[in-house]
């Protein structure tokens, strides 16, 4: 007896626990890699899965083995020209007269085991230390959002979905098509009896007998097509289209004064990552502006904004005057979204705090969506903090927060996500 | 038979399948295999994607099997490579279980369905049934309930005992799974029901066994005096998964039956790897004769032949051992060559052969092939049949490399002279007695510190690689005390020693 089975559309990813328990057994290893990728990456491009290197020493599954040494006699295929008794040197490293599987499994070479993360679980893993709720997980990772949209008529489709009008109207036309010859031979024959009758013709005359058994036949015929048919049947048809949205400009703007030093830029990186993976969600198109400043501001491409290293003193004013500026030239005209996320140490030259709370509160705040402000220190806070904790009275749209490790950065954004309709 | 190109039962020359086509290809493959007269277990053909076929590989080819990180380490590496377009899948995975499961490939044209029909459902199926070793270690009728009885105990031990736990004992019983598999005795057969029946009474009466061993009743001084302490065990044990079952002093219940299943899967795969050249030899020689014979019927084309031809080439090539392609010999092309070789000695004996093999020149070759699958394994199947014509054209050689020998030596070579010595050691290559290690457990201390010593047995002075120690702890884990590693020379004098102290504070 033999079966065909087949098995396509069943237990796809049966593997898919034994990779979860492998990331798992794995996962200090895997978060140095994505940790260093975060750093390596744009932040635009922080949305894709990403190759991981572990040693293969430590995946390695020990068993007991024979190393090389002693006497080991093995026969190989494909002699040319050798003759007993022959002697030749040991090849080195492997090659030539290979000695095969004979279990030197020990000499394997010592790369690394390299797989890929997919994007969910690259996403995971850089979500871990940020300790978002998880509703806002979802909604960070869930693919682009789809609304379902009309799109005419189709022949084929579910009986809910049966579009009653274009279907009558449908078999309404088929019916005149179908019964077009029939309908008009009836018409003649009618005529021709009615002449016929009228010229005094004997009802029993063969003719009139023929034309009434016509016309009975044809009547027939046309009471025969069907009302409707299941090819007249049309459906509603509805596509998926990707749900339109706008655009959104996002303002990256940090103090890279000396005493911003790495881990603090890293910190403020995966604070400006959380700002445009949501910005993602919400906008179909996003600019990123990258504004630096020490005394004086700038703006630079984001590998400059990250890496270069600059000194001396901090005043933030110039910063917002650029943005300001920004805005003004180019994303004013009311299409843009601006969103605005500023990381800095606090420090700031004492007469700069109020003008900054000035600029704030007057001009900047009506302009955008949403300031985002947060002060990577661990010190008690000074005078800029205290400036900008009086934006707030004034505009909702503000959050500011101190944080030391990147899990604090999320409470900045709580209320941006608490507005996100889903 | 004449061939006739208009034979009516003819398969379409096309290479897309349909379910209707593979029926009618298996069925003309059955008509041929039974003329041939291939006993087999009845067939379950199974239609799978790609990925499903990923799934597969990485479970050892089992239907079913318990969850663990090295299933999906070797997951990550065979899709990275599958997606790179490193390498293809393998075209067939065949389940030695009744019914044989072989899974054939959607990819895979109506060419490639058949030749894995004939190749898998009833080479490798016939090969099963048949052959000695497999009768006697596994049991096709109780494999697959087998894997859902481990699957489910371990999935159950996890939920119980935590994920962790039981990660760290498979590690443990993986490392040794090569040691997890008696030689000589025979197993019971034994279906699931049965198992789960019995497994409960083995748990509580090997505890109360174990707890006996070590029993301390305070004894006086000077009657232990006197006392001959016992060996233990009486006699070295090969089985070191049995033997921690049984013995390792620490180990819960639940711990044991761990250490059973894997060692029972480690039996159960012992015959496969014993018989590589075999299997794969016998499959390849019928799908190629059952696949020829279709084509003198008529029943398959010439695009169907070309296409198959072409498959069986590269699976049966054999780079020599100056090309930058050899890793080692190809089993495919050595088994398949011996198979046919023994089908041309009945056939078509040369003196040579009627003096090499006196019992089958001649003979009927279907029933001297059968005798050969059935009654051998790859070691004595090639001392037995390997013949002068195959070594020479294999041209093999023999290379001596003695690390105490500068130079590497041509012992001998495919003449006169080394017929005999190259067959031999062609056989040695395939003793899996010889490629592993002999570890065997030797003694547990039992009146002091319960250390238990292993004893490796040197083999032509082969050392031991650099993973020893590495597996030494896992073993030091499973049986929760002190273990030693002494490696002795043929003579029985230890030359070298390796250690496991297993840390009082970190027992688990």
């Amino acid at each position: 007896m033999t079966y065909l089975i087949d098995r396509r559309l069943q237990g796809k990813n049966k593997s898919a626990i034994n990779r979860e328990r492998f990331l798992r057994r794995y996962k200090s290893q895997i978060k140095d890699a994505v940790g260093r990728a975060i750093k390596g990456r744009s932040i635009t491009d922080i949305e894709s899965g990403e190759k991981v290197s572990i040693p293969v020493k430590d995946v390695n599954e020990p068993n007991f083995g024979h190393a090389h040494g002693g006497v080991w006699e093995t026969i190989n295929p494909g002699n040319k020209e050798y003759q007993k008794g022959d002697q030749f040197n040991r090849p080195k490293g492997g090659g030539g007269s290979g000695r095969g599987k004979a279990g030197n499994s020990d000499q394997t070479n010592e790369d690394d085991f390299i797989f890929e993360l997919s994007r969910e679980e690259f996403m995971n893993y850089f979500f871990e230390d940020l300790e978002l709720p998880n509703m806002v997980k979802t909604q960070l990772t869930a693919t682009t959002e789809f609304k379902n949209q009309r799109a005419g008529y189709n022949m084929s489709g579910t009986p809910s979905n049966i579009h009653v009008l274009r279907s009558l109207r449908g078999a309404l036309g088929r019916r005149i098509a179908v019964g077009g010859s029939s309908r008009k031979a009836v018409l003649h024959a009618e005529r021709e009896l009615i002449e016929l009758l009228e010229e005094g013709v004997a009802l029993d005359d063969p003719r009139v007998l023929e034309l009434k058994h016509l016309i009975h036949h044809l009547h027939t015929k046309l009471l025969a097509i069907p009302f409707i048919d299941p090819f007249d049947l049309r459906y509603s048809n509805r596509v998926k289209v990707p749900k339109p949205m706008t655009q959104a400009v996002m303002f990256c703007i940090m103090d890279v004064s000396g005493s911003m030093d790495e881990s603090r830029k890293d910190t403020a990186k995966r604070f400006f990552i959380l700002l445009y993976l949501f910005l993602k969600r919400a906008y179909d198109k996003i600019e990123v502006v990258f504004i630096r400043h020490h005394t004086a501001a700038a703006e630079v491409d984001e590998n400059e904004f990250f890496h270069s290293r600059e000194s001396g003193g901090t005043v933030v004013s110039s910063a917002l005057h650029l943005l300001n500026k920004i805005i003004a030239e180019r994303f004013g005209s009311g299409e843009w979204n601006s969103y605005v996320a500023q990381a800095s140490d606090g420090d700031n030259w004492d007469n700069d705090s109020v003008l900054c709370k000035q600029l704030l509160i007057n001009t900047i705040m009506p302009r955008v969506q949403y300031y985002t402000y947060v002060e990577i220190t661990d010190g008690p806070p000074q005078n800029l903090w205290e400036q900008y904790a009086e934006v707030t009275d004034h505009h909702t749209n503000f959050a500011m927060q101190k944080i030391v490790t990147p899990a604090d950065i999320y409470p900045v954004f709580r209320e941006l996500f608490k507005k996100q309709p889903k | 038979m004449p061939r006739d190109p208009k034979n009516p039962r003819a398969l379409p020359e096309q290479s897309e399948w349909t379910f209707d086509l593979i029926e009618h290809a298996h069925e003309e493959i059955r008509r041929v295999a039974r003329k041939f007269g291939l006993d087999t277990y009845p067939n379950q053909l199974e239609i799978i994607t790609a990925e499903q076929m990923m799934d597969a590989y990485t479970s050892v080819g089992m239907p079913v099997s318990y969850n663990h990180w090295s299933f999906g380490k070797h997951f990550l590496s065979t899709e990275k490579s599958y997606k790179r377009g490193q390498m293809g899948l393998a075209y067939e995975i065949v389940i030695n279980s009744n019914p044989c499961i072989a899974y054939l490939m959607e990819e895979n044209s109506l060419t490639m369905q058949a030749l894995v029909i004939a190749h898998a459902a009833y080479g490798h199926n016939s090969f099963f049934k048949g052959n000695y070793l497999f009768r006697t270690w596994t049991d096709a009728d109780a494999i697959v309930d087998y894997m859902v009885f481990a699957k489910n105990y371990i999935a159950e031990c996890e939920q119980r005992h935590g994920i962790d736990a039981v990660e760290l004992l498979l590690d443990s019983c993986h490392a040794l799974q090569n040691y997890g598999v008696d030689r000589y005795k025979r197993p019971a057969k034994l279906s699931m029901a049965q198992e789960n029946a019995r497994q409960k009474e083995r748990e509580e009466y090997a505890q109360s066994q174990v707890n006996a061993l070590w029993r301390t009743v305070p004894r006086r001084d000077e009657e232990e005096a006197n006392i001959v302490i016992p060996r233990f065990p009486p006699e070295p044990e090969e089985n070191l998964l049995y033997f921690i079952e049984k013995y390792a002093p620490l180990l819960e219940p639940w711990q044991r039956e761990m250490v059973r299943i894997t060692r029972k899967i480690s039996q159960y795969f012992y015959p496969q790897r014993q018989t590589q050249v075999m299997n794969e030899g016998w499959a390849t020689f019928w799908h190629y004769t059952i696949l020829q014979e279709l084509y003198k019927e008529g029943i398959v084309g010439d695009g169907f032949m070309m296409e198959f031809l072409q498959s069986h080439t590269n699976v049966v090539y054999q780079p020599p051992a100056t090309s930058q392609y050899y890793s080692g010999i190809n089993p495919y092309a050595l088994g398949f060559a011996m198979m046919s070789d023994i089908r041309r000695i009945c056939e078509n004996p040369t003196p040579e052969d009627r003096d090499w093999f006196p019992n089958i020149a001649g003979t009927d070759w279907r029933a001297a092939l059968d005798f050969a699958m059935r009654n051998f394994k790859d070691e004595s199947f090639i001392a037995q049949y390997l013949s002068p014509k195959l070594i020479r054209d294999f041209h093999f050689f023999a290379v001596l490399d003695d690390d105490k020998n500068e130079k590497l030596t041509i012992s001998a070579i495919h003449d006169e002279r080394g017929y005999r010595y190259v067959r031999q050691q062609l056989a040695e290559q395939y003793n899996l007695g010889n490629r592993e290690p002999n570890i065997q457990v030797w003694q547990v201390n039992t009146r002091d510190d319960r250390a238990l010593t292993l004893r490796h047995t040197q083999f032509q002075r082969r050392p031991l690689n650099q993973h020893a120690q590495e597996v030494l702890k896992h073993v030091a884990r499973l049986w929760g005390f002190d273990v030693h590693l002494d490696t002795v020379d043929p003579d029985g004098n230890v030359i070298s020693s390796l250690e496991c102290k297993r840390e009082k504070r970190n027992r688990n």
